[in-house]
């Protein structure tokens, strides 16, 4: 039996429904958070096994991957930052409850 | 070129009406009273000059085989839109132009000093100076105009400028609705004005005044026989031209507002509508009376309408107690004769005396109806009231005024040797040479004339002598006398002006002599209304009232002037506003703002319903977004398969 | 033909991944959510360590399990008590997550069956990712080289140090 490149991306598709259906309905600003890095991890993914299989001689994906980490990071710790201080200003973290600013 | 500088009395008053009007409120009164007669005077000085030399120069190319020619000193192209459609600004010396810079100024200065003593410590007295140097500014920019089109537009601002002065008493509303009422019916009549303009311009070309009477045959022809309602179209243009004209003149049945217009200031009546701007439409018909007097109906309907209001607006001031109204009727009346008087001219006629015979009673006329008008302000002045009711033996009190008020009504009763007599006469000559009917008819309403400006003279200087209690009225200052010493002298003297010499229809020399039988005529008619009105108003009595009774209804009629007001009402009011009006604003304010209203409504209750969407809540904007990918993307791979 | 032993490990690997990444969107306790997260990061890296980029999957497990996760578990330890469940998920929101969801992988898995035959193929062998060229090619500027990547994502990190420093100092 051989491990195709189908069977990489089946887990990596149900990561991403899973990141989708997290987004939508999480109300923590952190599990959102937690959520997208989940659709993130999935698209990481992709990229190596694609990359793995196609051209198995270049090394795009994987460096693509390599700086989807490095970005992803940075846009936690930031974001991360904003959650903290918001909760600091306001004492919450459920999004529906953060309509200070609208309007 | 030489005369160039004429273009000062244009400049000179426009810079005092910026001046005074922008910097005016941070002068004194007296200063920016003085400031303004003083650059008044100076501009009658180089009027005057400038005129004289035009009459009386003798310089080369002025007279060419005895006819004067028309001198344009400034010639300005202000807008050029095509070869033909060219506006041109500029300044036209002729005999009547001439004799109007010399009226007007003259006029002009003696309200300035007027007023100096009439409007002292009334409020805003250097915006009323300010407008008064507007005015002059207009009015000399009128008569100089060289083309139909300049003297529109300065048409128009003698409009704005009697507009401002009537309403110069801004917070009575009698003075607000006069001056709106004075601007809307000139307005009116301006629009016939205008269509005359295009219909005029349009056939012949031009819009230059010495290019349409050097040649006014090629004018008429120019239309080329077109037609509009069974009249050559050139007619309607000169009709609708006239219309204008009627309409500044107050000629029946536009005349309504002038009587309204004596709201204003006194001296501001005596300016702009007694000596000046209301004789702005006879200026205009004679401006164009070479073409005119080609269209033989368009000259009839001019005279039957001169004529009527002459007669009408006699019959309405024999009754008016308010002496402003009867001085503004008898105005309308003058006005009328000269009216009638170019209506029956014909170069053919007497040399065409009547052109000549209107020109002289315009000059005349200002002369002494602006005497009589600073005459009545005085009074006014010392009475505080317009109502004769409240006046009477003011010959002892007035001495000044009396005198001048006697020559004022002398003059234009036609006695000899007062100025209205030699100008009447030439009327009276003019219309008995065209035909003996118009001729009987000015004839009686001179006698009218006659006997008002004596009920008027008498119930103001003699009849009773009413109690005046403590408030004993007096002669007015210095600065107001020396006007009307000067506008009598004037009015003695004007008559004596060799009119014939100076101002005549081709420009050449017109012989005059007095024909006795009509001027014998009119002086035993005007003689004979003297006396009856010195019988009925010499002292109080009551005769007059017991006349009036027995005639009440005519008298009623004519004390509210044949109900003409209340025609005008009727039918802006019951038939414009209500039948055409009326629904045109339903239609507005409901079909068309309503559609604009529902597009407005239906665009914000939209706006409301939709407003949820853009919430700000991003889980909602990645489920829309994935939904629509996804549907997307659906729809793409059914097409494919 | 691959070893018993790493078809073994996919299938953990993937099986990991499926019942964590489920567990982490539907947990009501948040902190467990987070350490399930962490099981599914780490359940990449073994996906990346499976098929040969061992330098990915280090980074994967240095960067993410170990920076990430500590950020979010400070966090989460900072703004909600213990014990402080996520209240049950309403039906209505609960059925337009699911419905999104469905609708992308349904779609997404539609289209990768509908390539069946080519993303059957097997992996070669002859991969060639030594840490030495990974090296080079992100610190050169010729054809395949990634210095000004390297340095863009430099400044954005230096960017993201003191955005994050302002945003979260006390006033």
């Amino acid at each position: 039996m051989e491990i195709t490149m189908l069977m990489y991306l089946i887990p990596s598709l149900i990561m991403f429904g899973c990141g989708v259906y997290g987004f939508i309905t999480r109300k923590n600003m952190i599990a959102i958070l937690i959520s997208l890095e989940l659709m993130l991890n999935s698209v990481d993914i992709n990229f190596t096994v694609f990359n793995r299989y196609l051209f198995p001689g270049q090394m795009e994906g994987m460096m693509f991957t390599l700086f989807a980490i490095g970005i992803a990071a940075a846009e936690t710790a930031l974001a991360i930052a904003i959650v903290i201080n918001v909760f600091r200003a306001v004492k919450k973290v459920d999004i529906r409850e953060l309509t200070k600013m609208k309007f | 070129m030489e005369l160039s500088y004429t273009v000062a009395v244009l400049i000179i008053p426009i810079v005092m009406f910026l001046f005074l009007g922008i910097v005016g409120v941070k002068l004194s009164k007296k200063t920016a009273g003085l400031l303004g007669t003083c650059a008044m005077g100076v501009t009658t000085l180089i009027a005057y000059a400038s005129a004289l030399t035009y009459f009386f120069g003798t310089s080369q190319g002025q007279i060419v085989d005895g006819v004067r020619q028309q001198l344009e000193v400034l010639d300005i192209t202000w807008l050029q839109f095509t070869e033909n459609l060219v506006i041109k600004l500029g300044i036209l010396l002729d005999p009547i132009s001439a004799m109007m810079l010399i009226v007007i100024t003259t006029v002009s200065l003696m309200v300035h000093i007027y007023s100096l003593g009439y409007m002292d410590g009334e409020k805003g007295f250097q915006r009323y100076y300010a407008f008064l140097s507007l005015f002059t500014f207009s009015m000399l920019g009128l008569v100089v105009a060289t083309n139909i089109f300049q003297m529109y537009i300065f048409w128009e601002l003698v409009g704005v400028s009697s507009y401002l002065l009537i309403g110069f008493y801004y917070t009575l509303p009698a003075a607000v609705s006069a001056s709106k009422k004075a601007f809307i019916v000139t307005r009116f009549a301006d629009l016939g004005f205008l269509l005359g303009i295009l219909i005029l311009s349009f056939y012949t070309k031009t819009f230059d005044f010495v290019t349409l009477t050097s040649n006014p045959s090629a004018a008429i022809t120019s239309a080329g026989g077109a037609t509009f309602m069974g009249c050559s179209v050139m007619a309607w243009a000169l009709t609708l031209i006239f219309m204008g004209g009627a309409g500044k003149s107050a000629m029946f049945p536009l005349h309504i507002w002038l009587p309204d217009a004596m709201e204003g200031p006194t001296p501001v009546s005596a300016l702009i509508h007694a000596a000046t701007m209301v004789v702005a439409g006879v200026y205009l018909v004679a401006r164009l009376f070479p073409v005119y007097c080609l269209e033989e109906g368009t000259m009839t309907v001019i005279t039957v309408i001169g004529c009527v209001t002459a007669l009408y607006a006699a019959a309405v001031a024999c009754v008016q107690s308010d002496i402003k109204r009867v001085l503004a009727f008898s105005t309308i009346s003058q006005i009328a004769f000269m009216i009638t008087s170019l209506g029956v001219a014909r170069p053919e006629l007497h040399e065409g005396v009547g052109y000549m015979a209107s020109m002289f009673h315009l000059f005349t006329h200002a002369m002494f109806k602006a005497l009589l008008f600073l005459c009545a302000g005085a009074i006014i002045h010392a009475v505080h009231s317009n109502e004769m009711s409240k006046m009477g033996g003011l010959r002892k009190y007035m001495p000044i005024c009396n005198i001048a008020f006697l020559i004022g009504c002398l003059a234009i009763s036609g006695i000899w040797p007062f100025a209205g007599f030699f100008s009447k006469d030439e009327i009276l000559v003019a219309a008995y040479a065209n035909s003996p009917v118009w001729g009987i008819w000015l004839s009686a309403v001179a006698g009218m004339t006659a006997f008002y400006m004596f009920r008027l003279y008498y119930k103001i200087f003699w009849w009773n002598n009413p109690d005046y209690g403590h408030h004993t009225p007096h002669e007015a200052p210095m600065t107001m006398t020396f006007p009307l010493i000067f506008l009598s002298l004037v009015s003695i003297v004007a008559g004596f002006v060799p009119f014939g010499d100076l101002v005549t229809w081709n420009r050449g020399v017109l012989h005059t002599q007095i024909v006795w039988a009509v001027a014998g005529t009119s002086t035993v008619i005007a003689v004979a209304a003297i006396a009856l009105a010195t019988v009925l108003y010499y002292k109080e009595n009551p005769v007059p009232t017991k006349m009036a009774d027995a005639c009440r209804g005519l008298w009623t009629a004519a004390y509210k002037r044949f109900y003409m007001d209340e025609l005008y009402q009727f039918i802006t009011h019951k038939i414009i506003f209500a039948c055409i009006s009326r629904p045109i604003a339903w239609f507005d304010r409901r079909i068309i703002d309503g559609t604009f209203d529902l597009l407005a409504n239906v665009t914000n209750s939209a706006s409301y319903a939709v407003r949820k969407l853009q919430g700000g809540t991003i889980q909602g904007y990645v489920l829309v977004y994935i939904l629509g990918a996804a549907i997307l993307a659906a729809v793409s791979i059914i097409c494919l398969i | 033909m691959d070893s018993v032993g790493n078809i073994l490990m996919y299938f953990i690997i993937a099986l990991a991944i499926i019942v964590f990444s489920v567990l982490t969107v539907t947990s009501r306790k948040i902190l467990r959510s987070a350490t399930y997260l962490l099981f599914v990061l780490f359940a990449t890296a073994g996906i990346y360590f499976q098929l040969g980029y061992e330098f990915l999957g280090a980074v994967q497990i240095a960067v993410y399990a170990g920076g990430i996760m500590v950020l979010f578990v400070f966090s989460i330890l900072l703004t909600s008590r213990p014990g402080n469940n996520s209240e049950p998920l309403t039906t209505h929101k609960k059925w337009m997550g699911i419905s999104a969801a469905v609708a992308g992988v349904a779609l997404s898995g539609y289209s990768l069956l509908s390539y069946g035959a080519f993303l059957g193929r097997e992996m070669s062998s002859n991969l060639n990712v030594d840490i030495t060229r990974i090296g080079h090619a992100l610190l050169s500027t010729d054809k395949w080289g990634y210095l000004l990547p390297f340095e863009a994502i430099s400044i954005l990190l230096l960017a993201c140090i003191i955005g994050g420093v302002v945003i979260a100092r006390k006033r």
